[in-house]
């Protein structure tokens, strides 16, 4: 198991590596800089401000400089945004995405979950067929389109949340719902077919002989055997979540670090986009590597092959 | 085969809607806008912001456009996207994962490898940094698109392509020293169509939504050029004051989706269940 594990860090400190060097020069390679305003500066004044921000050295020199400094924790100045560096952007909005990402995490589990439960342990059933229809439409109906309806009925009409902003926990509910629903029509799809796959397995029917309550059967015998497929989807659904965020953070005015994003690679402000970068690259994973320690530990069949 | 399709089309109601559904909005993109008298760029300055009506079905927009004619525009992006894309999409996931099944080995864990670090990746993310570098060009943006979304393609064929390496009639064919590109053609490529038919089915949705989500955030297409995530994007924004501005756009875009979807789901059914009485 320990090797398992330390074989998925260093592929997961490889990956991040890699990630930071492409987005690196791919940034400097891409034409445009963040000195080339509407105004064109005086040639002595853009070189000097170059020289102050280190972009006059061989490209090579300045990513080894960014990388020096990035092992220290880091991330430079932002090149737009006044008397800020990178660092306190990034402190100031995290906690902001977090929550929202978090927010959306466990309600599209909590749904997905029971959802995928009741669906898969009767299929064919009506009520299957019923929440199955209601996932499939959430599916479809993208965050796009489900979260300015949602702030027009719920925020707009009924008054019944804030628009936006992001001062209490009640902001981040209408956010969290819209960004989890579609994510949380994936997970009751995956779980209604392992349910109800692994409803017909031996086991369960020694379960059931054995007299077992049926809440018991569900949580110790049928649950974990159903989440593995359910895991491996964690990774992917962990990065579309990361995406829908941007737009999430946009529509309900939530100050995150998404908008940094798009507005740092529109301004050429390549340290802010190398500082988001990182942080969601080192967010989605350290993620995967939890999913896939859970693996190590649900699956026996990988804790025995590895050890 | 043909008996094979009337199942289909048989096995459930939802088929036939979702089928009849995609034809009515792919019909709309190629004459709707032919047909309609109004132009997608024309302004009707008679009807600024107008309600939907007789002369403009879908209404106007805030400089008098004629949506309907926008969104069935917006169509023909779409659908030229979901063309696009899945092409580059099926000509990288294809070969990479059928290279990767029959070389096994080193080789196979190495290119899966990548597969599996590319998955955990958030590649609209990366599409948006590619498109807001290099410009917004709308084929750029198509490919990188592509680009992103063959991987599940890759995963289906490697995994088809096992199965198939050690089958008796590959291992004939490699005792009889035919070339591993002649393999691939003539005795993997014909085995491993169905599943792949059924992921670009599943995989044009995810791409068409995509799509509507860069344009949403003005990073996709341009003006006047337009797209279903730049109408729900304007619609949006116009929502409280001319509701039907977000409502067309948005149900014709929710509509191909959930139609390539269901389609996608029943014929993956459809398949696994030919497979199971074969």
């Amino acid at each position: 198991m320990t090797r398992y594990i330390l074989k998925r860090l260093v592929f997961a400190v490889v990956t991040l590596f890699v990630i930071i060097t492409v987005v690196f020069f791919l940034l400097r390679l891409a034409p445009g800089g963040p000195f080339d305003g509407e105004r064109r500066l005086p040639p002595e004044i853009e070189a000097n401000l170059k020289a102050a921000y280190n972009l006059d050295a061989p490209l090579f020199l300045q990513y080894g400089r960014f990388m020096v400094n990035l092992v220290q924790g880091d991330l430079g100045p932002s090149f737009t945004q006044k008397d800020f560096d990178v660092n306190a952007l990034i402190r100031a909005g995290l906690p902001v995405s977090l929550r929202l990402g978090l927010g959306a995490l466990v309600c599209a589990l909590l749904l997905g979950l029971s959802i995928g439960i009741v669906a898969g342990l009767k299929p064919g059933g009506l009520l299957d067929t019923l929440l199955m229809a209601v996932s499939n439409l959430n599916i479809a109906v993208p965050t796009i389109v489900a979260a300015p309806l949602m702030v027009l009925l719920f925020s707009v009409t009924l008054s019944w949340f804030p628009g936006g902003g992001a001062d209490t926990w009640w902001h981040f509910v209408l956010p969290a719902l819209a960004l989890g629903l579609p994510l949380s029509a994936e997970i009751a799809r995956i779980m209604r077919g392992g349910i109800a796959e692994t409803n017909l397995e031996p086991f369960v029917k020694t379960a059931k002989a054995k007299g077992l309550k049926s809440p018991r059967i569900v949580f110790r015998h049928l649950l974990p055997a159903a989440s593995i497929p359910l895991l491996s989807f964690l990774g992917p659904a962990m990065a579309g979540l990361l995406t829908g965020s941007v737009v999430a953070e946009q529509i309900f005015d939530l100050p995150g670090i998404g908008r940094y994003y798009v507005q740092g690679a529109l301004n050429r402000d390549y340290t802010l986009v190398m500082g988001v970068t990182i942080v969601y690259s080192f967010a989605i994973l350290s993620f995967n590597l939890l999913v896939d320690v859970a693996y190590g530990l649900i699956d026996p069949r990988i804790r025995i092959a590895q050890t | 085969m043909r008996s094979s399709s009337e199942q289909f089309f048989k096995s459930s109601p939802l088929v036939v809607i979702a089928a009849a559904l995609l034809l009515l909005m792919i019909t709309g993109a190629v004459l709707g806008p032919v047909f309609s008298p109004w132009d997608g760029e024309a302004m009707d300055f008679e009807a600024l912001e107008a309600p939907p009506s007789f002369s403009h079905w879908f209404g106007t927009d805030l400089v008098g456009r004629d949506l309907f004619v926008r969104t069935m525009q917006g169509a023909r992006v779409s659908f030229l996207v979901a063309f696009i894309a899945v092409t580059v999409s099926l000509a990288i996931g294809i070969p990479w994962g059928a290279a990767a099944g029959l070389a096994g080995g080193r080789v196979d864990q190495l290119m899966m490898r990548i597969v599996d670090g590319l998955y955990c990746l958030p590649g609209i993310l990366i599409v948006i940094l590619l498109v807001v570098l290099f410009g917004r060009n709308p084929y750029l943006l198509f490919a990188a698109l592509g680009a992103i979304s063959w991987l599940t393609i890759a995963r289906i064929v490697r995994g088809q392509t096992l199965r198939l390496r050690n089958a008796p009639f590959i291992e004939a064919a490699r005792a009889m020293g035919l070339s591993t590109p002649y393999i691939l053609r003539k005795h993997v490529i014909p085995n491993v169509i169905g599943p792949v038919i059924v992921y670009t089915t599943l995989a044009i949705p995810a791409v068409i939504l995509a799509e509507s989500f860069i344009s949403f955030l003005g990073l996709g297409i341009a003006e006047p050029q337009t797209s279903w995530g730049v109408l729900v994007s304007d619609g949006t924004a116009a929502m409280e004051s001319s509701p039907w501005l977000l409502v067309f756009p948005a149900l014709c875009l929710g509509i191909t989706v959930w139609s390539f979807n269901t389609l996608g789901d029943r014929l993956r059914d459809h398949l696994d269940r030919r497979e199971h009485i074969n």
